[in-house]
């Protein structure tokens, strides 16, 4: 069998003789000059969790310094400091990268390629968000910025914060935002060009699905916070005012131009941890996903619908009644397909068969969480109950709810489904099960409560709190749950540096997937696969599985029916 | 369990919302608008509760129930359902289409300022019926008052012929319809009073407008708030307060104040005189 494959394939083939062929880099410098979408893969997923680590550490310090009215953990500054840098890489440096990573790594497996389409800019985007990272926090050994991952000017101006810790940001804003325009083209030409032979519109993987929106949706959203950081930086230095008021420019520009991308930034790092457990839900629940044209169609919505919600950030700027109900409205209509997307993935839990495994804990987890954030939003999105709770913790927790519930919860999933893909063995189950439990109820802890700060009159963004507001005891339940979460993500951390070398060996297809990255080894070859089979349905791995046990003789499946279902 | 969840929950809101008011609904009490945005708040939060309820409960229940075990038969192989979909879909349209028409039903009364009540300050005390207000629509009279943010505090400048402000503490009358012009002259800003109503941003470079009248019941009460809007490393402790007093009150206030003004304008102005003595050769 073995021997006749190959001399099929010279047959089809003709020999390629190649000169000055040099061997390929070994140890680190293999690393470095990789132009393989699996290993970019994984460098992205290394220095992002690198990245999540300090910014929780700065959550934490936070979170320390809140337990207690009148703490003097940190000061005031350092507190602002810490506020901002948290945000920012939180955001650019966590969330949208590590997706990008996945994305890098899953891609070309998913639809049956070899190599995403333009590999160099691949290694490009990746190095482009490392420097980023690397110039930002370099910023925190003189003077980190100050005003806020929002950066709103006249306090991200000159005369407000003189230090170099803003520029940093800029730079960094830059240098990411490249990195993610060339990352999105290169999904872009991807997606549309090299997914396998019968790999129809209609036969794409959600998750595909998924990182071709979050692609178009950075195309989009990128460019205006590039504009308004570079405004930002020509008002500090070369004598401009587009956001000073006393040049005749204007701060709300700024608030316009940088929510404009900031929102469909929200989206573009929820959608694609929507498109991990739109794979995961299925493969656990051994059913079918309920109802793929409405979760594909659905994530076209939303992306489009979150194009035109960026002013409800501003309800409380001076604005026309008109135009806040118009963002009231626009951001009441993303409910509904986001809706959809829930009520789908309950359905597909229906009438299942539930196979509990890591992976599944943290995608079930997500519609459960995401359902307070989404709830939450509706309130915040009515914008005369907005006026109260804006700025507040209650939107502190909206907001953890929507990008930890939601993107984390769905990224640890995609950690877990996907790791014995990337590495060849399986993490551990306890320590998995473990951590989950931990999170969970850590995440809870921490951000239930801060809802009832914001409604007692906590603003955010506040590095110390007067004891007759009444939010003590709030404040300190946080902290307790804040220090669970992060004793949970730890336990992951040290799941993965010990099952690196001592997990369970993983095989090609340990949880019976149904897309096609299971269909080869794991961790796959650097060519990815040696055929492409033809894709004949949404699931092509079960047809594959189908057609194997079709060919067995009937006698044999009945004697090792333990093989295909290890679990 | 479920139900009995939901019971609990349910007899929470119930039986204890005086006590349990606080950590689920916005601040009010001290204003009628702050009051509709709670009573909306409240409207919001039963839907949401019966929503959250739902999904939840179906979510759990379907983990539970549809756990593989052996004696069950396979998962049923559904890939969807096109009238359950299009059913939900438009159910969540129509509760959002309810949600739409409550806000815009009690947005009237959020937004624009009423009449001062009778136990206001009247017309007759017309301290602030001065050439720059605007004719009161019914008789009976705003105050306007300016609200500028600056880092870290608060300026309020009261109308009136003589020159009248005050930092940090907004002295006010009760039953009387204070409108607020908030800006600010450094960096954003942002006013919130809990227990008066929502939060406007104050932005250099524009003027927003806010109200509140405080009930006439509630003469001698402080209410306390702070700036809602990261505004430099004292962002925390940019703090103001409102100090609801009776109109007569509020009368001898705003002279004394006044004349404790002028009095420090003339000092100022004498002492520069001196140095300018001083100064020259």
């Amino acid at each position: 069998m073995e021997a006749g494959t190959a001399a099929r394939r010279q047959l089809v083939h003709p020999e390629v003789l190649l000169r000055d062929l040099k061997p390929e880099p070994r140890g680190w410098l293999a690393w470095l000059t990789t132009t393989d979408h699996k290993k970019i893969g994984i460098l992205y997923l290394f220095a992002t969790f690198l990245f999540f680590v300090l910014g929780g550490v700065e959550a934490l310090i936070m979170r320390l310094q809140l337990a207690q009215p009148d703490s003097t953990l940190v000061n005031a500054e350092t507190y602002n400091g810490l506020v901002t840098v948290h945000g920012t890489t939180m955001v650019f440096l966590f969330i949208v990268p590590v997706l990008a990573g996945f994305g890098n790594y899953l891609v070309p497996l998913m639809i049956g390629a070899r190599d995403m389409a333009f590999p160099r800019l691949n290694a490009l985007s990746f190095w482009l968000l490392l420097f980023g990272g690397v110039a930002f926090y370099c910023s925190i050994f003189f003077e980190p910025p100050q005003a806020g991952w929002t950066m709103y000017p006249p306090l991200s101006d000159d005369s407000f914060s003189a230090g170099g810790g803003v520029d940093a940001w800029i730079f960094m804003i830059h240098l990411t935002g490249i990195s993610s325009l060339i990352g999105a083209v290169n999904f872009v030409a991807t997606i549309h060009n090299m997914r396998a032979p019968g790999m129809s519109w209609g036969r794409m993987p959600l998750f595909i699905w998924t990182i071709l929106v979050y692609s178009y949706l950075l195309i989009i959203a990128l460019p205006a916070v590039a504009a308004a950081v570079t405004m930002l930086l020509t008002d500090r230095h070369f004598g401009t005012a587009f956001f000073d008021p006393t040049g005749g420019g204007d701060p709300l520009l700024w608030q316009h131009l940088f929510w404009f991308f900031g929102h469909p930034e929200v989206y573009i790092m929820v959608l694609p941890a929507f498109g991990m457990i739109s794979e995961i839900l299925p493969v656990f629940a051994r059913k079918p996903i309920f109802g793929y044209r409405a979760i594909a169609a659905s994530t076209v919505a939303i992306a489009f619908l979150g194009l035109l919600v960026w002013a409800h950030h501003m309800f409380a700027t001076p604005t026309a009644t008109v135009v806040l109900a118009f963002f009231m409205l626009s951001s009441f209509t993303i409910a509904v397909p986001t809706g959809i997307k829930i009520f789908n993935w309950i359905a597909t839990l229906w009438k299942g068969s539930i196979v509990f495994k890591t992976p599944f804990y943290f995608a079930a987890a997500l519609p459960g969480l995401f359902v307070i954030g989404g709830i939450s939003g509706v309130i915040l999105a009515i914008f005369p109950v907005d006026w109260q709770l804006h700025d507040t913790y209650f939107v502190v927790a909206h907001l953890h709810y929507v990008l930890f519930g939601g993107s984390v919860f769905g990224i640890f999933a995609g950690l877990y489904y996907w790791f014995p893909k990337m590495s060849g063995r399986m993490l551990s189950e306890a320590l998995g099960k473990l951590s989950f439990w931990m999170m969970f109820i850590g995440f809870n802890t921490t951000f239930l409560v801060q809802h009832s700060a914001g409604l007692s009159g906590m603003p955010r963004r506040v590095y110390d709190y007067d004891e007759s507001l009444g939010v003590t005891a709030y404040n300190l339940i946080s902290t307790i749950g804040a220090f669970i979460l992060a004793l949970g993500v730890l336990v992951t951390l040290i799941n993965v540096v010990h099952s690196i070398r001592n997990g369970k060996r993983a095989g090609n297809d340990p949880w019976q997937g149904n897309t096609l990255e299971w269909f080869t080894t794991s961790p796959p070859p650097a060519n990815n696969f040696d055929t492409i089979p033809r894709v004949r349905s949404v699931e092509p791995m079960k047809d594959i599985r189908r057609e194997v046990l079709a060919r067995t003789k009937p006698v044999e499946t009945v004697a090792q029916p333990a093989a295909p279902r290890s679990l | 369990m479920l139900a009995a969840l939901a019971a609990a929950l349910l007899a929470l809101l119930v039986a204890a919302p005086s006590a349990l008011a606080d950590a689920f609904t916005p601040e009010s009490g001290g204003s009628p608008n702050a009051d509709d945005i709670d009573t909306l708040y409240k409207i919001t939060l039963y839907v949401a509760i019966v929503i959250f309820l739902i999904v939840e409960g179906t979510l759990i229940w379907s983990l539970v129930r549809y756990r593989k075990r052996r004696s069950r038969p396979d998962a049923v192989q559904i890939r969807g359902n096109t009238p359950l979909e299009l059913g939900w879909t438009v159910a969540a349209a129509l509760i959002l289409v309810v949600l739409t028409v409550v806000t815009f039903l009690y947005l009237p009364n959020i937004e624009n300022p009423p009449e001062s009540g009778p136990e206001g300050l009247q017309a007759s005390q017309t301290r602030f019926a001065s050439v720059d207000q605007p004719p009161p629509p019914s008789g009976r009279p705003y105050l306007r008052i300016g609200v500028n943010g600056q880092q870290y505090i608060w300026r309020f400048d009261y109308p009136g012929k003589r020159k009248l402000f005050s930092y940090h503490t907004l002295v006010v009358p009760v039953d009387t319809t204070v409108v607020l012009e908030v800006t600010a002259s450094d960096v954003i800003h942002s006013w919130w009073i809990p227990e008066l109503g929502g939060k406007v941003d104050g932005v250099p470079g524009h003027v927003n407008e806010t109200w509140f009248k405080i009930p006439a019941d509630q003469v001698g009460k402080t209410f306390d708030g702070q700036c809602a809007e990261l505004c430099g490393y004292n962002h925390a402790d940019m703090r103001a307060t409102v100090k609801a007093v009776s109109p007569t009150e509020y009368e001898s206030w705003a002279d004394q104040q006044a004349s404790g003004i002028e009095e420090s304008g003339k000092l100022l102005a004498e002492q520069r005189k001196g140095r300018e003595g001083e100064d020259s050769p």
